[in-house]
């Protein structure tokens, strides 16, 4: 394998190796915060800085980490950075941390972001494990924000609370109820998998 | 000689220390802020549980702190009346500022609070003897009560629900709820936040056939009839349990009853 440029590390994992899409880590978020793009897109940027952030500090302490408390030791900076945003955005962004609620706590548990220092942040320079986390933060918003798009375009007629399709008494678009609870975001992402693994064959399990 | 336990047992605890000192300096940091906005977000819960929030304008704008009375409940502590409003002479008295005083705090002082002790309502140990309630008006000096909000809560399945229910100025007819504060289930017992559920409390009455003593409302499993039963959340019973006994509760002869008596005689004077 060619030696990777931070570029490389960063783009790949955006569609070639998506996290959703071709690991199917972190579907749980994936469910629960795409009802509305607003909650989506808090959920990507916390997702993005916490992983970007926790591969740097990881892969920056990697070889002082004594190897039978790794895990627990990523779990610590992770919950740690998970916990500064959380208490950042109550402070600065209220109403989008009310309806993101428990799921910003949960990002601690997000296969993603410990999957990212396990898997490349402990082999790997600061730099390099940085960009792969935000990449692959990004990777999990492209899906993310995708997803949000279509449920709260046509769950609710809305787009980041803007009407697009009016609905109601004097509107003429029905909401699609389906689209609010979660099985929808099953169905959009396997869409999602389905039109990626079409694109790009390399991908398709044996 | 990275596992070395000694080396082992450095690094985790540096590691703490480090992240303990991190989490602890943003909390402290960012306490006003967070206090802030949790103060908004109850003003803004009390605009809309009374139907008159409006989103284009600040929440300050749009409150008004003259609606806030606080109201001594129940079993007459100190001898004030029940369901008076509590002068500044007895407030003095009693000891407590009512510009800064907060029903929650209250609770941990023995002498500003009671102890529930009938049972199943509403599993919250005690209660201040003063509650906040907030009396819309619309503008000017004189003008006439719109709605009678009053704060309620009460435990679902996890957590203590906070939150206000409205009342019509007949001190019976349901205008709107609202929670704003609970740690219950997203998808589950958390719906009690969704619009649809609160709406379905608007128009109901809290008390039926003009018996007053008893507040009849209630959340019901299954498909609600009449008046006064509430659709219940599904797969949310406990919720909807803590819900229906909690508004019960704070309706109820032991909470805000003799209060709504009161400003119901006020309202019709000829009814009595």
């Amino acid at each position: 394998m060619a030696k990777k440029t931070n570029k490389d590390v960063f783009v790949e994992p955006i569609f070639r190796s998506n996290p959703i899409g071709l690991l199917v880590l972190g579907i749980c978020s994936a469910l629960a915060v795409t009802t509305k793009l607003e909650t989506a897109i808090a959920m990507s940027i916390a997702v993005t800085l916490v992983t970007g952030l926790s591969s740097f500090a990881i892969s920056q302490i990697r070889t002082t980490i004594p190897f039978s408390i790794r895990i627990i030791v990523q779990m610590t900076v992770i919950a740690t950075l998970v916990i500064l945003v959380d208490q950042f955005l109550k402070a600065y962004f209220f109403d989008v941390s009310k309806q993101m609620s428990v799921f910003v706590g949960l990002i601690i548990t997000n296969c993603i972001v410990m999957g990212r220092a396990e898997g490349y942040a402990m082999s790997n320079d600061p730099a390099k494990s940085f960009w792969d986390g935000v990449g692959n933060g990004v990777g999990y918003s492209v899906v993310l924000i995708l997803v949000a798009f279509f449920r709260e375009l046509f769950g609710s007629g809305t787009l980041y609370g803007h009407v697009i399709f009016k609905t109601g008494a004097e509107g003429w678009y029905v909401p699609n109820g389906l689209m609010l609870l979660p099985p929808s975001a099953f169905f959009l992402i396997a869409f999602f998998i389905w039109g990626v693994r079409t694109w790009d064959k390399t991908q398709v399990g044996k | 000689m990275q596992d070395d336990a000694r080396r082992t047992f450095m690094v985790a605890g540096t590691l703490c220390l480090v992240c303990s000192v991190l989490v602890s300096t943003a909390a402290v940091v960012l306490r006003p802020a967070q206090k802030e906005n949790q103060r908004l977000d109850v003003q803004k819960n009390i605009l809309e549980v009374a139907g008159i929030y409006d989103e284009s304008k600040p929440i300050g704008a749009q409150y008004d702190d003259g609606w806030k009375k606080l109201v001594v409940l129940g079993h007459r502590p100190n001898g004030q009346p029940n369901g008076e409003y509590l002068s500044k002479e007895e407030a003095a008295v009693a000891g407590i500022d009512i510009a800064t005083f907060d029903s929650r705090k209250a609770i941990k002082v023995e002498k500003l609070s009671t102890e529930i002790n009938d049972g199943a309502l509403p599993h919250i140990a005690r209660r201040s003897y003063y509650m906040f309630v907030y009396e819309i008006r619309g503008e000017g000096k004189d003008a006439p009560l719109d709605k009678i909000i009053l704060p309620i809560y009460g435990k679902g399945l996890w957590s203590t629900l906070y939150g206000f229910i409205s009342l019509e100025p007949d001190c019976e007819t349901i205008s709107g709820i609202t929670f704003y504060q609970h740690g219950e289930t997203p998808g589950l017992g958390g719906e009690v936040e969704r619009q649809s559920w609160k709406d379905s409390w608007k128009g109901k009455k809290a008390f039926s056939d003009g018996d007053f003593s008893k507040p009849t409302i209630s959340v019901v499993k299954g498909k609600a009839s009449g008046d006064s039963q509430i659709d219940g959340l599904s797969g949310a019973t406990i919720t909807s349990k803590g819900v229906n006994d909690l508004v019960k509760y704070w309706l109820g002869p032991d909470a805000f009853g003799p209060y709504l008596d009161r400003v119901r005689s006020e309202q019709n004077p000829q009814a009595e």
